[in-house]
């Protein structure tokens, strides 16, 4: 077909552009603009090139930050991935049973991660938590203000029991949508229980799977409030991950210019992940 | 294969069932002959599916026995009873190739590869998907997706029987023809017991050996394609078969002679009728001539159809339709003659005999 060039059509995607040149495209020009200069106050700017950039990937304390970051996002995939399956999996398919668990899965999306941090913050103290008394009582020792593993851990089960039920919900949708059919069929066939969720269950839910993958790896990966709330990045650096590193520069020490370059760098580093990811499993998807 | 036996058989999808309105499939009794090519024809959720499915497994009846071969199956699992059963929307294994599809319901049941293989190449030739074995089967079309469903009935060459569940919807209608003859053609082949559930008439007639016309939950009629277009045992399958339908207008008897109207009928036989029933007379289009002589009519519409015309008119203030050849000539004052050993007598609904 032949192609007709009309340059009132720009006119047309103009507002897109305007929107998203606001929201997005200034916002993040004015923070590459900060990552290459330096300033000693008085709105005085000097160029610094990729001094920044350097100073901030020669520093143990960006990539301790990233590491701990990588393993956090890891383990959380690692948990609430499978765990999402399995629930969904044994969720019910029809009856007053539906309604009652979607509600109960949906109720930790409801809340704020402010709200989250505060409730597992509190839950978890020695002195005054339910969690942390217990456990203080059974002659375990817990404390995650002192302890980095009771700490980690305090995080990790807090970020399960906050975003699992995105995957289990995602997962369900995923199956549901299998028609009576394919179980019919599948008995018929002889099909065991784990062919059963090889061969139909896991390809149906392969789409929801990716984007559940996605969500959840850049959500942990920029994980911020929740860890500020309940350790502030202690005890020590051993819960500072990027988010939280970046705000210690940016406002604590008020360091702009390696806060904006630590900013960039940190966007890219999501955005190549979640390519590779996502170029990764849609090109298993089409071989497959 | 086997000989399918039902025995009573009642279903009701509620727990507990109080008028015989709640039972989605009223009692059905009946024996299926090894290797008879059956075809349960009837309107949606007229409970065709319902019976297809007590006999593969996959609904418990709520009443009644299933023998397959003499042996009492009613509590047997899908498997265990060994039946194939194709569905109405093609199911396949996405992420499988063609060829193990095929090879699954073979591996699951633990037959050895070396055997898988023969069988599989086999059934690949039958279905005429030779050169696609190694293809994903995610890419097919769909009467090639359904040919798969079918084969993966046909790979376990030791099956009771394979079950069909209106297999065509999602098929084109050119396909549809050499689906249907390809089915039939391994059933004269290989004499699988099979039953067909289909809503349409000319795929049910030319499939099966025997129809069996279901209306309401229950079997109204079990017969040859020209039984029941001949004899319909009952009002539903004079309309449902044949198109169009069968004439049915309603008369009062006395005698052997038929009042409809003013007009009268003389039948060539004596009716055996009780009191006080609704009484109807039932002609198929194709008898009824037009001509000169005769009843009068007055014609409301000519539908031209190409192979014929089908003459829409009212008889004795009752709409009746009519075949009339192509070349067929329709005079201007037109009137019609029922062709005696055509005519059927119902009784409430229900066809009667001669009086003995």
């Amino acid at each position: 077909m032949e192609k007709t060039w009309n340059n009132k059509a720009w006119f047309m995607v103009l507002p897109v552009l305007v929107l998203v040149a606001f929201s997005a495209v200034i916002p993040l020009m004015t923070v590459v603009n900060y990552s290459v200069q330096d300033t000693f106050g008085n709105n005085e700017f000097f160029w610094a090139g990729t001094d920044w950039y350097v100073q901030v990937l020669t520093s143990d304390r960006f990539w301790d930050a990233l590491t701990r970051n990588l393993i956090f996002s890891a383990i959380i995939l690692a948990i609430e991935i499978p765990l999402g399956i399995i629930i969904a999996l044994n969720m019910p398919k029809k009856g007053l049973g539906v309604p009652v668990c979607l509600v109960l899965m949906a109720l930790p999306l409801l809340i704020p991660w402010n709200v989250v941090g505060t409730i597992w913050q509190v839950f978890g103290r020695v002195d005054i938590g339910l969690l942390g008394r217990t456990l203080e009582g059974m002659g375990i020792n817990y404390n995650y203000v002192q302890n980095p593993v009771a700490a980690w851990v305090t995080l990790i089960v807090m970020d399960v029991w906050h975003w699992t039920s995105l995957v289990v919900l995602l997962c369900y949708a995923g199956l549901v949508s299998i028609p009576d059919a394919y179980y019919q069929a599948a008995k018929i066939d002889g099909a065991s229980r784990w062919s059963v969720f090889r061969y139909i269950q896991l390809p149906k839910m392969k789409r929801v799977l990716l984007i559940a993958f996605l969500l959840r790896f850049m959500d942990s990966f920029m994980i911020y409030t929740e860890p500020f709330v309940v350790t502030g990045g202690g005890p020590g650096n051993s819960t500072t991950f990027l988010s939280i590193d970046l705000v210690k520069t940016a406002i604590g020490q008020f360091d702009l210019g390696p806060a904006a370059a630590l900013s960039i760098i940190y966007f890219l580093i999501i955005l190549l992940l979640s390519w590779i990811f996502y170029t990764v499993m849609t090109t298993s998807d089409a071989q497959g | 294969m086997a000989r399918i036996n039902l025995e009573h058989i009642r279903h009701a999808y509620g727990a507990k069932p109080k008028s015989e309105n709640d039972y989605a499939l009223k009692e059905v009794h009946h024996e299926w002959n090894d290797g008879g090519a059956y075809a349960l024809l009837g309107p949606s959720g007229c409970g065709k599916t319902t019976l297809l499915n007590i006999i593969s497994g996959l609904i418990n009846p709520s009443e009644g026995r299933i023998l397959f071969d003499g042996k009492d199956v009613t509590h047997l699992s899908t498997q265990e009873r060994n039946i194939a059963q194709v569905f109405q929307f093609p199911v396949i294994y996405d992420t499988m190739t063609v060829y193990d599809n095929l090879a699954f319901p073979l591996r699951n049941r633990h037959v050895p590869e070396a055997e898988v293989d023969r069988r599989v190449k086999e059934t690949i030739e039958m279905i005429g998907l030779g050169g696609w074995a190694k293809k994903t089967a995610r890419g097919l079309t769909a009467d090639q997706k359904q040919k798969i469903s079918l084969g993966r009935g046909l790979v376990r060459n030791d099956v009771s029987a394979i079950l069909f569940d209106e297999p065509l919807t999602v098929i084109d209608p050119e396909m549809k023809w050499v689906l249907r003859s390809q089915i039939k053609r391994l059933h004269k082949q290989f004499g699988f017991t099979m039953v067909y559930v289909t809503h349409d008439q000319t795929e049910a007639l030319t499939f099966a050996d025997k129809v069996v016309v279901m209306y309401d939950g229950q079997i109204v009629q079990i017969g040859t394609p020209a039984e029941l277009f001949e004899r319909p045992r009952h009002t539903f399958v004079g309309y449902f078969i044949g198109s169009p339908g069968m004439n049915v207008l309603p008369v009062n008897l006395d005698g052997n002679t038929a009042t409809v109207g003013g007009e009268h009928v003389a039948l060539n036989f004596l009716p055996k009728v009780k009191a006080g029933a609704k009484t109807e007379l039932g002609i198929r289009p194709e008898f009824v001539s037009i001509g000169r002589e005769g009843m009068p009519v007055a014609i409301t519409k000519v539908e031209d159809i190409g192979r014929h015309k089908i003459v829409r008119a009212r008889f004795a203030d009752q709409p009746i339709s009519i075949i009339v050849d192509e070349d067929g000539e329709i005079p201007a004052d037109p009137r019609v003659r029922f062709d005696p050993k055509a005519i059927n007598i119902y009784a409430d609904s229900w066809r009667v005999g001669e009086e003995a």
